[in-house]
């Protein structure tokens, strides 16, 4: 049953050292504010899941919250690489970081499988390709009915799923639109499930066949307003572009990057705050 | 009637790409150079071509290029939007896509795509973003169209890592892996036009851009590449395909405060 509760008490209660994380969202609705807190409340050996780890993996990975990544394409979209990531991979830096890696339909078809009770997906991915032979993830089955080889992989079942979306109404039925991702089958492959919103609502008006996950498979609702940027929020806000490309400069080494999150992340007691301090930086660097 | 005015070779590259889609076909297109290309031909000579992307929209028709694959332009804009499982899955997988248009980090003779690691897996000289939706579409796209710079770095004898197979080791050998597509048609880059050949599946130049030499071609490529019997230049871009690029360029940079890759 949904519980509207504050982002740092949702995480406080929900997300523990060592448990499996889903952050999904794919480019759009990336839930940023979530990725903080669960690095300001400093969670470690994270099984981070992902289709697209992005900044907000990159952030935490940096961070020294994850002993595993499981993903299927670890870049900066339109920018290059996640050097925490890179780091971590080629360095061992913080910590080594084991790999889990797949291609999006696949991983996207693992959350079905795991939304779905089942223990591995399958597909017709895979033959000619040397991921299989560097992953214990990918197997290959044959169908009892046909005989035909095809791909298997597990499901995904991670102990919580945190996404955003645009609204929720007062009783923390959500309702998302625009480009959905895998956010709907993260939260029902997960056992709990946090969900920040830009806004709370009397009624969500929402036609029959919207995207909505009803109050009672989320764990708790939590209103942070701006809380995907420099992600996007469809009909809220537009995507960040120009933090993505700075993202690169601050990233790229250690101690830019370490300086970056105990100003923005550390140092700050929540969402808000992170907020004004990364517009005071703009704001310097503009004049 | 061709452009009297000087073109670049990425122009001429994402004019060539562009070519290889028709009315009718139903593209599934990466991101970066494939998605200029497959926009520009849907804004010359191919209004019907419908675009997916992999994160759900089915029929976008982008005013500016996306910056990423889940820009908010590519849901405004598209017939409608569906989840990446079932974009995967029903689209994709089902037999839904003519043709799969993708970019590479780096390729082999027979187009086999690398975009995991240069060097050894375990110890990666450099790690690379990975797979993307690039294994799937590889497999079950009707056929696929690769557009990539050329380079001897980007063009190898043998990928370190087949992230997405073309035809493996050329002749029969990705027929008996029963996937549903016929995998690589064409290689499109800065310097020419390549297509497997029909037996052996290894790539062989067709078409040399206009000013390009086949010695060029030699030296940005890592192994002792064929050269068809007979090869041709490509048709120099027309003043529409130029003036439609660059305009839709002009209107990318305009919303994304900078220039993405031609």
């Amino acid at each position: 049953m949904a519980e509207l509760t504050s982002l740092r008490a949702a995480v406080e209660s929900l997300v523990r050292d060592g448990d499996s994380v889903a952050m999904e969202g794919f480019t759009h609705l990336i839930p940023f504010a979530a990725g903080h807190e669960v690095i300001r409340q400093r969670r470690k050996n994270l099984v981070l899941v992902r289709m697209t780890p992005d900044l907000i993996y990159d952030q935490m990975i940096g961070a020294g919250c994850a002993r595993k990544l499981i993903f299927s394409w670890g870049g900066n979209p339109g920018v290059g690489s996640l050097h925490r990531l890179r780091d971590a991979v080629e360095h061992g830096w913080p910590h080594p970081l084991e790999l889990e890696e797949h291609g999006h339909g696949d991983l996207s078809n693992a959350y079905v499988a795991g939304a779905s009770n089942l223990p591995f997906a399958v597909s017709r991915d895979y033959a000619g390709s040397d991921l299989p032979h560097h992953s214990d993830a990918i197997r290959f089955i044959e169908c009892p009915f046909t005989g035909e080889r095809l791909a298997a992989v597990p499901s995904v079942r991670p102990d919580v799923a945190v996404i955003h979306a645009q609204k929720a109404d007062r009783k923390g039925n959500v309702l998302l639109w625009g480009i959905l991702g895998v956010q709907k089958e993260a939260v029902l492959a997960a056992r709990r499930a946090i969900v920040t919103v830009e806004e709370i609502v009397d009624e969500l008006e929402a036609w029959p066949n919207a995207c909505i996950l009803p109050h009672w498979i989320v764990s708790a609702v939590c209103r942070v307003p701006g809380g995907a940027h420099p992600s996007y929020a469809h009909g809220y806000y537009e995507r960040d572009n120009l933090f993505y490309q700075a993202w690169d400069a601050i990233s790229r080494d250690r101690e830019s990057f370490l300086a970056w999150v105990k100003r923005h992340i550390l140092e700050t007691d929540g969402f808000e705050e992170f907020k004004r301090v990364l517009q005071e930086g703009v704001a310097k660097e503009v004049r | 009637m061709n452009a009297q005015v000087p073109f670049t070779a990425a122009e001429m590259m994402t004019v060539a790409a562009s070519r290889l889609l028709r009315n009718g076909d139903v593209c599934f297109v990466g991101i970066g150079l494939p998605s200029a290309a497959a926009n520009l031909a849907r804004l010359t000579h191919a209004p019907g071509v419908v675009l997916i992307y992999e994160s759900g929209p089915i029929g976008a028709k982008p005013d500016v290029l996306p910056l990423s694959i889940g820009d908010g332009s590519l849901a405004e804009t598209a017939d409608t939007v569906v989840s990446t499982s079932e974009i995967f899955r029903y689209w994709l997988q089902g037999g839904r896509v003519t043709v799969g248009f993708l970019g590479a980090a780096q390729i082999d003779r027979f187009a086999n795509i690398n975009t995991t690691v240069i060097g050894d897996y375990a110890h990666p000289q450099v790690r690379l973003p990975g797979a993307g939706g690039a294994p799937e579409i590889a497999a079950c796209a009707g056929k696929v169209i690769l557009v990539l710079r050329q380079s001897a770095r980007a063009f190898v004898e043998r990928v370190d890592f087949i992230t997405s197979v073309g035809h493996l080791d050329g002749g029969e050998s990705r027929n008996r892996l029963g996937l549903p597509g016929q995998g690589p048609v064409a290689v499109v880059t800065d310097l020419c036009l390549m297509v497997p050949d029909a037996v052996t599946r290894e790539l062989t130049v067709t078409h040399l851009h206009p000013g390009v030499g086949a010695e060029n071609v030699r030296a940005a490529t890592g192994w002792k590449l064929r050269f068809a019997d007979a090869v041709k230049e490509t048709p120099t871009p027309t003043d529409l395909e130029l003036d439609t690029l660059r305009q839709l360029q002009r209107r990318t940079a305009l919303a994304h405060g900078r220039a993405p890759e031609a």
